[in-house]
């Protein structure tokens, strides 16, 4: 108060110390980061071998139906006629009636093809990602009925709400140049 | 080789239909290495069928990434530049429309600077977490800015200010002892956020985002009913998210507090007409100090040298009760829920409808390799929650100590740390250059 107007008080000293020390302190915070820096992009997938069908994927996403879908690795299915992911455990018949289907929102077209064989595809409009198809198919079938992460609906979230919740761990970062685990092309690691 | 050691063995008692399980079994572990083997052999079509192959859409690409720093980039100048030179609120306004729209809107309100600090916590405390390019920046670029123009940020380039700076009806005015009480909560906020993000728990700083919902016209029913709470409640109590709530804004207020250009209400010497008083809905305008106050100096200075004095006491309070909260603050981590949940009640095993316990014992991982990760994390809280506790006592002997500090002011001039720079106050100001 002794001085009213200095050119540089003790309060500007004081003031612009503390600015150089904050920037200094983000720089350290900045350059520690920056040893962990990625230059690719990171997106969420579910590691299908790892998945237990939980049925968590349909409830626990940020969006509503879910990003994530059921996808048909074609390579692996067998086409079957009883087929453990289309139909309920006890059919009437094994038809495309409603009531013997499986998917609660009948997102599986069956097609028939040749005997004995029929095509099963997924209708990703309809799929709430719910599970039910790929427990049926990895139970009784061949597993190629699977969950995966549709990365144009996905928000990528900066913490996926499904991971937080996965009791398998099944959710992870992969790269995003690979940005999906399509079982046939993807095989387990061990 | 495992499963032939265990067909041999189980050979004499099998039953046809076990024979076939087996075979499936067999057949499934097998996928794995010769994925060509299968429970159902594709089959030879002699239709002339065309397989369909799974559609995999592209995610966002990355380069749209870099743009959206690009975006924060030129907003924050805009915002600087128009708090500073253009000193206008119209344009401000505008801006802050283009930010709802553009990172609310379109982007979904992610990737945010608030939530940002969460990934570059994790990244100093983890060293197998790679953080992006554009999430540091995203935590930076702002900081930056508001070292050296003040938090134009909050004004100009935060989807969240934007969105509560709009729908600002009627501002009340708060007591002090209120604004100050309830500015202790960003703290805890942040405390929490980086104590959950340090041991690897939770990002609750985006599970939590009150407004997402909103952005993404898409929320669960808990976090809409508080998204348009906290929007009704805006409408009377000006921006309580970023007052009452917003861990990024304390750091933003540290940096603003020692700002190298600030907005100024006044852009020559201030005529003390009072008539800016109302103008802030924020109550971010400090008021001139009058002649009363100094003469309780020496009051002051007592209580002041005791509020001193109690500093390291709130450390060592908030050190202990930080600590002792770990257990259950720790809890938070399913891992440590886990491990606690099938010691303390066993008979959960046999409960076919906990998902987390059913998978955990189809994992094949064994009970000690559970408790042991557990305890680590446990530790973790442990250490944490001594230095968060500290860290939540000196905020509150800080606070206490700030109320007997004087500094006297002749002016009225925008509280730095607390102004969003939101150019409301400008126009109110007799004084043209």
């Amino acid at each position: 108060m002794a001085e009213k107007n200095p050119k540089y008080s003790r309060r500007d000293f004081l003031r612009n110390g503390t600015r150089i020390s904050l920037l200094i302190t983000l720089g350290t915070v900045g350059g520690i980061s920056a040893r962990h820096l990625t230059h690719e992009k990171y997106v969420w997938q579910i590691d299908p071998f790892k998945c237990t069908q939980c049925g968590r994927c349909a409830t626990s996403c940020v969006m509503s139906p879910s990003a994530v879908k059921c996808l048909h690795a074609y390579d692996l299915c067998g086409y079957c006629d009883l087929c453990g992911g289309y139909l309920k455990s006890d059919p009437n018949k094994r038809s495309t009636a409603a009531e013997n289907q499986l998917c609660p929102t009948a997102a599986i077209q069956r097609k028939y093809i040749e005997e004995p064989y029929f095509e099963y595809v997924i209708n990703e409009d309809l799929c709430i990602g719910c599970a039910k198809c790929v427990k049926g198919c990895t139970s009784f079938g061949n597993g190629s009925l699977h969950l995966q992460i549709i990365q144009s609906r996905c928000l990528n979230c900066n913490e996926c709400s499904i991971a937080r919740l996965c009791p398998s761990d099944a959710i992870s970062r992969v790269k995003g140049s690979k940005p999906y685990m399509v079982k046939g092309s993807f095989t387990k690691e061990s | 080789m495992i499963n032939d050691k265990k067909y041999e063995k189980i050979k004499p008692i099998m039953s046809n239909w076990f024979k076939i399980s087996l075979l499936f079994t067999f057949l499934l572990f097998s996928i794995a290495g010769m994925s060509q083997k299968q429970r159902f052999p594709k089959p030879e079509f002699g239709t002339g069928y065309h397989q369909p192959t799974p559609i995999t859409p592209e995610p966002r690409a990355l380069s749209l990434e870099y743009f959206d720093v690009v975006v924060l980039a030129v907003v924050l100048s805009l915002a600087s530049w128009i708090a500073l030179r253009r000193r206008s609120r119209k344009e401000m306004l505008w801006l802050s429309v283009f930010t709802l729209l553009y990172f609310g809107f379109y982007r979904d309100g992610c990737i945010c600077a608030i939530g940002s600090v969460q990934n570059v916590t994790l990244t100093l405390f983890d060293p197998n977490y790679a953080i992006s390019i554009s999430t540091l920046l995203f935590f930076l670029l702002p900081l930056i800015f508001t070292l050296y123009f003040g938090r134009t940020f909050c004004a100009g380039a935060c989807p969240l200010g934007a969105i509560q700076d709009l729908i600002i009806v009627k501002p009340l005015t708060m007591p002090q002892w209120l604004r100050k009480t309830l500015g202790l909560f960003p703290y805890l906020y942040l405390t929490l956020a980086v104590l959950f993000a340090a041991t690897g728990t939770d990002f609750i700083i985006c599970r939590y985002d009150p407004f997402v919902g909103i952005f993404r016209m898409d929320a669960a029913f808990h976090m809409v009913v508080l998204g348009i709470s906290f929007l009704l409640m805006g409408m009377f109590i000006a921006r309580p998210y970023c007052r009452f709530l917003c861990p990024y804004g304390v750091l933003l207020n540290w940096m603003s507090k020692y700002s190298k250009w600030h907005l100024k209400i006044s852009p020559a010497a201030c005529i003390q007409c009072k008539l800016c008083t109302n103008s802030c809905p924020f109550d971010a305008i400090d008021f001139p100090t009058g002649e009363k106050e100094s003469k309780t100096r020496i009051w002051g200075v007592n209580r002041f040298l005791v509020y001193l004095v109690l500093i390291p006491v709130w450390i060592l309070i908030g050190g202990f009760a930080g600590s002792q909260a770990h257990t259950w603050i720790s809890k938070a981590n399913s891992k440590v829920y886990l491990a606690e949940l099938l010691i303390t009640r066993p008979e959960v095993r046999s409960d076919e409808k906990n998902l987390d316990v059913q998978a955990f014992l189809g994992s094949g991982k064994s009970m000690e390799m559970l408790v042991n990760e557990a305890k680590v994390i446990r530790h973790k809280f442990y250490t944490g929650g001594w230095i968060a506790g500290g860290f939540m006592g000196l905020i509150i002997g800080m606070t206490l100590l700030n109320q007997v500090v004087y500094r006297r002011k002749e002016d009225y001039q925008p509280d730095k740390g607390n102004c969003y720079s939101c150019a409301r106050c400008i126009s109110y100001c007799p004084v043209k250059n």
